[in-house]
């Protein structure tokens, strides 16, 4: 009898701690559960440092962690986030914390100031586990250019996560943080989240500061949040916007609460569906109709748009970034921290000197100024689609992720997997990624991308949480 | 539509960026210049007469501040030279530019 009573005890003993040991909590879960007391910080963090522990070998998601995170936290017991452990991007300056921008040439920096999005982290209580790998400077949308070694997709391991924000999607689906921050110029938070199967906010540009982001492409860069689930998103969202003052580009707007957005039906909206008959995108688009048929049966309608073709935004990205590249970069000089400018990777030195080499005299018409007409001609036909449809919705990239090596000999990587992302960022619009499809033989995501007018994340926050709760695509709603 | 470009503007436009490259890296560069261009050039064919510019899509213009100390976004002057590898005397050390005859 005895042994019996203690094997079952044992057994429900065992349960109990593998419950306790691969929680894998959503930011909503985890903060529900602290407030209750069902779960403390010392437990959330070996969730999370077991994760850590057991994968950043191999796959190379973290360049620095802070060993102090836990005692933090412990600290932020009564603040909103209650001291979750957030993963950041290297290239958001943290005060006494190393950021390398994933660049050997900033390998000792170790910042004396902290970013505005960073600081307003902190302020609601969020606390830094770490810093992501990325592509060196943000230049890429795979991790391949990263100097401290590529990082590997946590859903299938010959794959790449994408990229720039590839370390950051990558922390968010192994669980090794409870929520990450990324930054977007042209498909940087949502392209590596289509990829790893997870959440990506690009917010409106302006929306969330720059200051102390190791600068891109000035005027399209966009810090967002990168989730386990959409409403995860809007949580943190609420918190990392706002107005910066010493920030010129930041929108002077109060900041709505975006989790009101959650949980609301989408009856009677009007969806745009972009790219469906795209020439190269046959084969997703046969998954990704199927799908469209979900906002339908939610009520919504779905008229398939006859939208401007997205291979122009290429070219101007192409052109947009390398020239800010080329300035932003062009001031650096590694006199004050970092090494001197012979230590730029491949990558840096491409863009720096197409850059130089588009915006000089006699090229700079041609390229440049051409680029940002053409940038208006986008800006006019969002403008023009938005008077007829609240949301517009399209593949997030042109396909599944890439496997390994994928970048190698090709200039263009990133911005020809950007292709569907490109004009919306160039005309500073939001836009969030979901999971909308799941490839069983390699366990590999598909994403959706759902954009809206400038300031009107609300808008993609709603739509997204409605397909994300009426399908089964999300790994943390299953 | 082919772009060429010839390894002595490299070496200028590596100049003009104050880029150091290797001969190795020299040809690399030309052969991504020259696929890059080949993918960019493609917007010539776009008709933008009496298009206006787009430099930015906030549309904010001028935006000042206040000019007041902020003590909080101040370095002391050693948090300002503490990732600095050559400092003098409270001093950054630049490289020297000109040289003595």
């Amino acid at each position: 009898m005895l042994s019996i009573r203690m094997t079952v005890i044992l057994l429900y003993h065992e349960l109990l701690m593998k419950n306790n040991m691969n929680h894998k909590f959503t930011l909503k879960q985890a903060l529900d559960e602290l407030k209750n007391n069902e779960l403390s910080l010392d437990d959330l963090y070996a969730d999370i440092n077991k994760s850590i522990a057991d994968q950043n070998k191999k796959l190379n998601v973290y360049l620095t962690l802070d060993d102090k995170a836990l005692d933090k936290a412990k600290k932020e017991k009564n603040s909103p986030l209650m001291g979750v452990p957030i993963a950041l991007k290297d290239n958001y300056c943290t005060k006494n914390l190393r950021t390398t921008a994933s660049s050997t040439i900033l390998d000792n920096f170790v910042p004396a100031f902290e970013s505005t999005v960073s600081k307003n982290l902190k302020k609601a209580g969020g606390v830094v586990i770490g810093k992501t790998n990325m592509d060196a400077w943000a230049h890429g949308s795979s991790t391949e250019t990263s100097q401290y070694g590529r990082t590997l997709n946590p859903r299938n391991t010959d794959y790449l996560p994408g990229g720039s924000s590839g370390g950051s999607t990558a922390a968010v689906a192994a669980n090794m943080c409870i929520a990450a921050l990324g930054t977007e110029t042209a498909g940087s938070i949502r392209q590596p989240a289509a990829w790893c199967g997870v959440v990506g906010l690009k917010p409106t540009y302006g929306r969330c500061s720059r200051y102390g982001i190791v600068a891109m492409c000035s005027s399209t860069d966009s810090p967002g949040p990168i989730t386990k689930t959409v409403e995860d998103s809007a949580i943190l969202l609420n918190y990392l916007a706002g107005h910066d003052p010493l920030e010129g580009t930041t929108a002077n707007l109060e900041v709505p609460d975006f989790t009101k957005a959650i949980d609301k039906d989408i009856k009677g909206l009007k969806i745009g569906y972009l790219y469906k008959d795209l020439k190269g995108l046959e084969e997703i688009t046969k998954i990704f109709a199927e799908e469209m048929k979900v906002f339908e049966k939610l009520g919504a309608t779905v008229e398939v748009v006859d939208a401007m073709n997205p291979k122009h935004g290429i070219s101007i990205y192409t052109i947009v970034q390398r020239g800010e590249v080329s300035s932003n970069l062009g001031r650096y000089d590694g006199i004050r921290y970092g090494k001197d400018r012979s230590f730029f990777g491949d990558e840096a030195k491409r863009r720096i000197m197409l850059g130089t080499y588009t915006l000089s005299k006699g090229y700079a018409d041609q390229y440049y100024n051409t680029a940002q007409k053409v940038r208006t001609l986008y800006i006019r036909d969002y403008e023009r689609l938005f008077k007829i449809y609240d949301v517009l919705v399209a593949p997030t990239s042109p396909g599944f992720a890439k496997k390994i090596g994928a970048t190698e000999g090709q200039a263009m990587f990133g911005e020809l997997e950007d292709l569907l992302l490109e004009a919306s960022s160039l005309s500073g619009l939001p836009g969030i990624s979901i999971p909308c499809y799941k490839d069983n033989e390699t366990n590999l995501y598909l994403g959706m991308n759902i954009i809206a007018p400038m300031y009107r994340e609300d808008l993609v926050i709603q739509v997204a949480d409605a397909f994300e709760k009426a399908t089964n695509w999300n790994s943390w709603r299953n | 539509m082919s772009n060429k470009i010839t390894t002595a503007q490299i070496k200028h436009i590596a100049e003009l960026a104050f880029i150091p490259i290797t001969e190795n890296e020299e040809n690399s560069l030309r052969g991504a210049f020259e696929e890059t261009l080949d993918v960019i050039s493609e917007l010539q064919s776009m008709d933008v007469s009496g298009v206006e510019p787009t430099n930015q899509v906030t549309g904010f213009e001028n935006v000042l501040r206040e000019d007041i100390v902020n003590e909080e976004n101040m370095f002391s002057q050693a948090e300002a030279l503490k990732n600095a590898k050559h400092t003098y005397d409270g001093y950054f050390v630049v490289p020297r530019i000109i040289n003595e005859k």
